[in-house]
């Protein structure tokens, strides 16, 4: 029996702006009268470490998207996407910025940050649907580079059961009035990106078929 | 009306819905954003909300205002209400006036602690009752209780949430915020307040006649709600409850659920939920304290009853649950399927890591560089609990146990009679927390050792609270500064220098003379946190390498996170983290690396 409308497990870097985005999404489930979780990461992770928030839509139960069970995975970094794959469902997506932001163990030479086809592979075969963003690339667009994970809010709008003006409305109030327009082009940006690549997937589709 | 509030900060919208007057806490995740929610709010709602030298320190002025008759909350993280530990116990014998809330946050999983204690065995061993709330609601209105019922006791209540529950966030109906307070007066009773011998045994006496008081109202409060269905049970506790309600929910099964809210947990719900199972299991995180309860009960009401839980090897007795611990646990009890979590297997294994680590920039690194190249890796380096702990992969960390247990390790390895050089490390707060009695008892007993004091003007780990060196309070008000050099010569060091840890060559020069001192010497090693000096809007150049690069990697084992290596070019690469601290610069042996030139 299913015990959450819509579960979400929000990744990326400390400083990306994860906690802010998952709190935007949060205060418009409240304006909508939808019962709303959240568990976030702060302390210690944060210091450049890999951050996690768990976003539950329509639930009354503890605040953790259960291994397995979420719809939607939204990742600001693409290392993490693959990092938490494990907490998509069978039928889960995966909206993944694809920006790679390299760890300490990597720019001290430890570690390698594999290419991105490596990384998009193995995430591929995980999930049931996976979507790739340039967001950091549309932040500029839209005139700041911290805006990504605004993009990313735009992009994971048309996936989640939240009408598009509570979200809005949301983030109005939750960025300063002066970087509220840089914000809302930010929005549409990662909107629209989802529009032309879901009628991309179709054409691929349908041309399969005729195969 | 509602409001979508983190856990911690429902339960400052509760401490200020009781009216309490004072408020006191030391940082400490997973509790900090209590005091952090209060304090801009203290002047519109006249509460004195401060942060204190440490959790002892905050437990004590909280008691003077509750015998004063005003309400008021201590705050700390689990492990604080060790350092509180000894007004606790006392506490619970002369009891409170104005109610008196003691917020302790549990860390199961140890996500940003040393350990993952359960705080309701502390308040088992002080025999005070103690909520356990499930999530921010109820976080929220337990808080309301708690103060009622402190008061109606006259004993401190604890209020104990864990990380998932100060750091969740959820829809919270809030009430309103009362602002009408009794005048406070310290009403002079020697018997009460002044813990003599003669005093303290009737005390513990009146201590135990309360006991069957507790479970009175525990048992009539609304916190622990019982749903009878069929012959197998679960009974949990606090988050665990809501874990298990959704696995039970999942799982679409015939199954009874005892929540429990309190501790000590209702007598009559339990024996009436105890006779009517056959088979229970018993769902809580960290100790069995739930499972012990239900194991005694059981011994009354229900002899065959068939308990599960810690004790047969169903529910771990380490780190944090969830709902799927919680289903698979149920279902095996029930004979049902167990679900297989999905696992990412081997395709992890390609993913860098990324640990949390010391920022680009960060006076702590350029610090612990300098101690290693005066000491040498050969010497002994205990440290302490905040940022700086993050330097471990530095090799100058060699302990880390407790707040303030540098100074004290460090002396306790010198008095074994070892003879290699020892440099422990403390930060600024944690100094001013419990390293000072540290450093005297170094002092008194002459311990040859040297300290390095690194001063970053905060308390960053936490979230950047100012503390009794900074000149600001809690609530952003100027307050006196206290001068760290002056503290450590009034304890007894004799010498005590302060560097700037970004002039790389005068820090190792001054590390070499404090190695060299025959005795105890402090070197204070101060550089602005870089995070606040982003805040405060200061930019410094950044640096950038230049056609003299060999590819030493010199600087890239510095470990700052803005220098890369490029393979390509093999070459080092400054990148834009850079924060223009100018450590490598003087790091680098052949003048390749420098200031990035105006255009």
């Amino acid at each position: 029996m299913k015990t959450s409308e819509c579960d979400i497990v929000v990744v990326g870097v400390g400083g990306q702006g994860v906690i802010m985005l998952t709190s935007i999404i949060g205060k418009a489930a409240l304006k909508a009268g939808i019962p709303v979780r959240s568990a976030e990461t702060h302390g210690m992770a944060q210091r450049g470490g890999s951050v996690i928030n768990h976003l539950r839509i329509g639930c009354v139960f503890g605040p953790k998207v259960p291994i397995g069970g979420a719809d939607i995975l939204l990742a600001l970094e693409p290392a993490e996407a693959l990092r938490n794959a494990h907490y998509l469902s069978k039928d889960g997506i995966a909206l993944v910025n694809i920006n790679p932001v390299l760890p300490s163990t990597v720019t001290t030479g430890q570690s390698r940050y594999p290419p991105l086809e490596e990384i998009l592979d193995p995430l591929e075969r995980i999930c049931k649907e996976i979507k790739t963003v340039d967001a950091t690339k549309l932040a500029v667009k839209a005139g700041n580079s911290q805006t990504m994970n605004v993009v990313m809010l735009g992009v994971l709008s048309k996936y989640i059961p939240l009408r598009e003006e509570m979200l809005i409305e949301s983030l109005s109030e939750s960025v300063p009035a002066k970087f509220l327009e840089v914000n809302r082009r930010a929005f549409e940006l990662g909107k629209s990106e989802m529009q032309e690549d879901r009628y991309a997937m179709r054409q691929k589709n349908e041309s399969l078929k005729f195969q | 009306m509602r409001e979508y509030l983190l856990g911690n900060a429902a339960i400052a919208r509760g401490i200020l819905e009781a009216g309490a007057g004072v408020v006191t806490g030391y940082p400490g995740t997973p509790a900090s954003e209590i005091v952090e929610t209060l304090a801009p709010l203290a002047k519109k709602y006249n509460v004195h909300v401060e942060w204190s030298v440490n959790e002892k320190v905050a437990l004590e002025v909280a008691i003077g205002a509750s015998w004063a008759g005003t309400r008021t909350a201590a705050v700390m993280k689990h492990v604080g209400l060790n350092v509180a530990a000894d007004p606790f116990m006392t506490l619970a014998y002369t009891g409170v006036r104005g109610g008196l809330v003691v917020i302790t946050s549990d860390d199961p999983f140890c996500h940003s602690s040393q350990n993952e204690q359960d705080s309701r065995r502390y308040a088992q061993f002080a025999c005070i009752p103690c909520m356990d709330p499930a999530d921010p609601q109820e976080a929220k209105d337990m808080t309301l209780y708690a103060f009622e019922l402190s008061e109606e006791l006259e004993l401190p209540v604890l209020l104990r949430p864990t990380t998932r529950v100060s750091h969740a966030r959820a829809d919270v109906e809030v009430g309103e915020i009362e602002e009408n307070r009794a005048k406070p007066e310290f009403l002079k009773n020697p018997v009460r307040w002044v813990a003599l011998p003669a005093h303290a045994r009737p005390r513990h006496s009146v201590l135990l006649e309360k006991q069957a008081a507790i479970k009175t109202a525990l048992e009539k409060s609304p916190w622990n709600q019982l749903v009878l269905r069929g012959e197998l049970g679960v009974i949990a506790s606090g988050i665990s409850g809501l874990y298990a309600e959704e696995a039970i929910k999942q799982l679409d099964a015939d199954i009874s659920i005892l929540h429990i809210g309190t501790f000590p947990p209702p007598d009559g719900l339990c024996s009436e939920f105890i006779r009517h199972v056959d088979k229970v299991i018993v769902i809580e995180e960290l100790e069995p304290v739930l499972e012990e309860y239900v194991e005694r009960v059981a011994r009354v009401h229900n002899l065959d009853l068939n308990i599960l839980g810690k004790r047969t090897g169903h529910i771990p007795r380490e780190g944090e649950l969830d709902s799927c611990i919680a289903r698979n646990a149920i279902a095996s009890m029930a004979n049902l399927p167990l679900v297989e979590s999905p696992s990412l297997g081997e395709a992890a294994a390609i993913l860098p890591p990324r640990p949390p680590a010391l920022c680009p920039g960060c006076g702590h690194r350029a610090a612990y560089y300098a101690i290693r190249k005066a000491f040498g890796k050969d010497a002994i380096f205990p440290s302490d609990i905040g940022c700086y702990t993050l330097a471990v992969d530095m090799g100058t960390i060699d302990t880390c146990l407790c707040m303030g247990a540098s100074i004290t390790l460090a002396s306790g390895i010198r008095f074994s009679g070892e003879e290699r050089d020892i440099c422990c490390s403390i930060g600024d707060s944690t100094f001013l927390h419990t390293g000072l009695p540290g450093l005297l008892n170094a002092a008194y007993n002459r311990a040859r050792i040297t300290i390095a004091i690194l001063d970053n003007s905060t308390t960053a780990m936490t979230g950047h609270q100012p503390h009794p060196g900074t000149g600001v309070t809690a609530c952003g008000d100027k307050t006196k500064a206290v001068s760290i050099v002056s503290l450590a010569k009034a304890l007894g060091a004799d010498f005590v220098e302060t560097v700037d840890p970004y002039d790389v060559n005068a820090t190792i020069e001054t590390f070499r003379r404090a190695k060299d001192y025959q005795g105890l010497s402090v070197v204070i090693a101060k550089q602005v946190c870089v995070i606040n000096e982003r805040r405060a809007g200061i930019k410094r150049k950044p640096f950038m390498v230049n056609e003299n690069c060999t590819g030493c990697r010199e600087c890239v084992e510095f470990g700052c996170p803005a220098i890369e290596f490029e393979e390509d070019s093999d070459s080092a690469r400054i990148n834009m983290l850079c924060t223009g601290c100018g450590v490598c610069a003087q790091i680098c042996p052949y003048d390749a690396i420098e200031v990035v030139k105006d255009r």
